[in-house]
């Protein structure tokens, strides 16, 4: 039996740490050249003969956009409700339950509504993007792209990353409005406060800068979810198994990369 | 007139044209060395065929014919163009002179045979609709596919899907056509309609075709010139018959597939199993 070498043991983890340091800076260079190519194609593809296809992008729009609407809406509500169930009863310990509104309109539109959509549209189009890709990669459509002179980028990724940065904030609008409209019921139903008072509440508090603070958040959340589903679907291996992990890890990074994101975001911008 | 004037001149045949040059091609997948300095030549309006067994680095050569890879070193030329030297717009131009069919077709799943089939008409043409369709109608007639323009690509059969590829692949009229593995899991009599097929792009439509295969059948019946590669080196490049009566053991196993004799070392069959090379390997 060979003998075991524990030195070398250890030598190796530090070699596979730094491999997977390494793979990481790559992916992340590859997220930056995809997304770089991108704009290349979206800026330049009409006056080089190669245009972005509007049918494709209409086609993820509707996809992305408006077969989302039934899940955001029902996700939205519950968040809303949900906030409004919490906000009366901590501030019932201070006596201040009618202030609530103010606690729910911040908090849905700045934080709750595009970080749900985000998450949500992460777990549902960003993993069928890197699963479509994937499976396109395996089966040498992409290959075939581009043996016939179709760069895969302008033909695959763009319209799925305009349709992505469209369509997310509308979706986050949508589940602004709805997120509100659910709470407000709530808030009716325990506090009976008229929803017309709680619509003019609502309208007091709520600045543009509050709805573009969750836009921004969103458009930036869409620029994640579409790159790493590209990039993790471009980079699959081993068949039908790889689609699957490509998937999961597809999802798993973009709802990662949002929450750390809408954390940053948070920070930098209070402190500006 | 006399012909005094005109003394009979013998005029030789212009050469043929190259039109893939391959010098010292050398790739890695990672560390690992795939091709070691290939150097071959594909010449105008000929039918070459690559063949080797499983892992001797045939699709790899072939990804690289089609400009699908980047090489460690070495030079390429396609067309007489330097893929080194090319811009992704040039490159771009250079891929619209070639057409693949692929071994799995790679048909796009969700458009019908006709669109995947336009697509390339599509994107490269201000064609109108209607011609692009009649154009697809009709090089799926010279694939024997007429009236399937309508179906997707998930119904048809593995020979269907085949011929699909072969007339996407021709739409645009390429100068190389690159065909891998076109009768792999194919019956006899699909694969060998395959291969008239591929003879008609080369006498009917004057292309020029790469064919990567194991299909000894089919290598007889196409090939102008066959290229044999052994775990990444070219073993042989010639004609059929030059191939049939090379006296390499290696080149006669092949074409009467006897597997090679690889006996080992026992005492190196040891080693690999207790896995000593590696750890040799990784001490200093």
């Amino acid at each position: 039996m060979p003998v075991r070498h524990e030195p070398w043991t250890a030598a190796r983890m530090v070699e596979r740490v730094g491999r997977r340091v390494v793979g990481a800076i790559e992916e992340i260079g590859h997220c930056g050249v995809l997304l770089g190519e991108s704009v290349f194609w979206l800026v330049a593809g009409r006056r080089l003969r190669q245009p972005v296809r509007l049918a494709a992008t209409f086609t993820q729009m509707m996809e992305i956009g408006v077969q989302a609407l039934p899940i955001v809406a029902m996700m939205a509500a519950t968040i809303g409700v949900m906030l409004a169930i919490q906000g009366i009863h901590t501030l019932k310990i201070f006596g201040a339950e009618s202030q609530v509104v103010i606690g729910i309109s911040l908090s849905v539109t700045r934080e709750f509504a595009p970080l749900i959509t985000g998450i949500l549209v992460a777990g549902r189009s960003g993993s069928a993007l890197a699963a479509r890709l994937g499976t396109m990669q395996i089966n040498q459509e992409v290959d075939a792209l581009k043996v016939m002179g179709i760069n895969p980028v302008r033909f695959l990724v763009v319209p799925a990353l305009v349709a992505m940065v469209i369509m997310l904030p509308c979706l986050t609008i949508f589940a602004d409005l709805i997120g509100l409209l659910a709470a407000g019921f709530y808030v009716r139903f325990d506090l009976g406060i008229s929803m017309a008072a709680y619509v003019d509440q609502t309208i007091d508090f709520l600045s543009v800068d509050d709805v573009m603070h969750g836009l921004s958040k969103s458009a930036i959340f869409s620029i994640l979810i579409a790159v790493i589903g590209v990039v993790n679907g471009v980079g699959v291996q081993g068949g039908a198994e790889g689609v699957g992990r490509v998937t999961t890890r597809a999802v798993v990074l973009s709802i990662s990369a949002i929450v750390i994101t809408d954390m940053l975001f948070a920070f930098v911008v209070t402190r500006a | 007139m006399s012909n005094a004037a005109f003394p009979a001149v013998a005029i030789a045949a212009p050469p043929p044209r190259v039109v893939i040059e391959v010098r010292d091609l050398v790739t890695h997948y990672g560390p690992r060395e795939i091709l070691h300095g290939i150097s071959m030549d594909v010449l105008q309006g000929e039918i070459m065929v690559i063949m080797g067994g499983s892992g001797s680095g045939k699709s790899t050569l072939l990804r690289h014919l089609m400009a699908l890879e980047r090489q460690t070193s070495g030079t390429m030329r396609i067309l007489g163009e330097d893929i080194d030297d090319l811009s992704l717009i040039e490159m771009t131009n250079l891929r619209r002179k070639l057409g693949v069919a692929f071994q799995g077709g790679a048909l796009f799943s969700s458009m019908t045979v006709g669109e995947n089939i336009m697509l390339p008409l599509m994107e490269h043409t201000d064609l109108d609709r209607q011609t692009m369709e009649i154009m697809a109608r009709m090089k799926l007639e010279v694939v024997n596919l007429s009236g399937f323009e309508n179906l997707m690509p998930s119904e048809l059969s593995g020979g269907m899907i085949k011929r699909a590829a072969m007339a996407r692949a021709i739409v645009t009229d390429p100068r190389i056509l690159f065909c891998d593995e076109p009768s792999a899991g194919l019956d006899p009599v699909v694969a060998s309609s395959l291969d008239d097929l591929i003879l008609l792009m080369r006498d009917a439509m004057r292309m020029t075709v790469v064919v990567v295969t194991h299909e000894l059948e089919s290598v007889f019946k196409i090939a102008d010139r066959v290229t044999v590669l052994d775990k990444g080196n070219i073993l042989f490049i010639g004609t059929v018959a030059e191939l049939r009566a090379h006296p390499s053991e290696r080149i006669q196993n092949l074409l009467h597939r006897r597997p090679e004799d690889d006996t080992i070392d026992p005492d190196e069959y040891l080693r690999r199993l207790t896995g000593e090379d590696s750890l040799e390997s990784t001490r200093p």
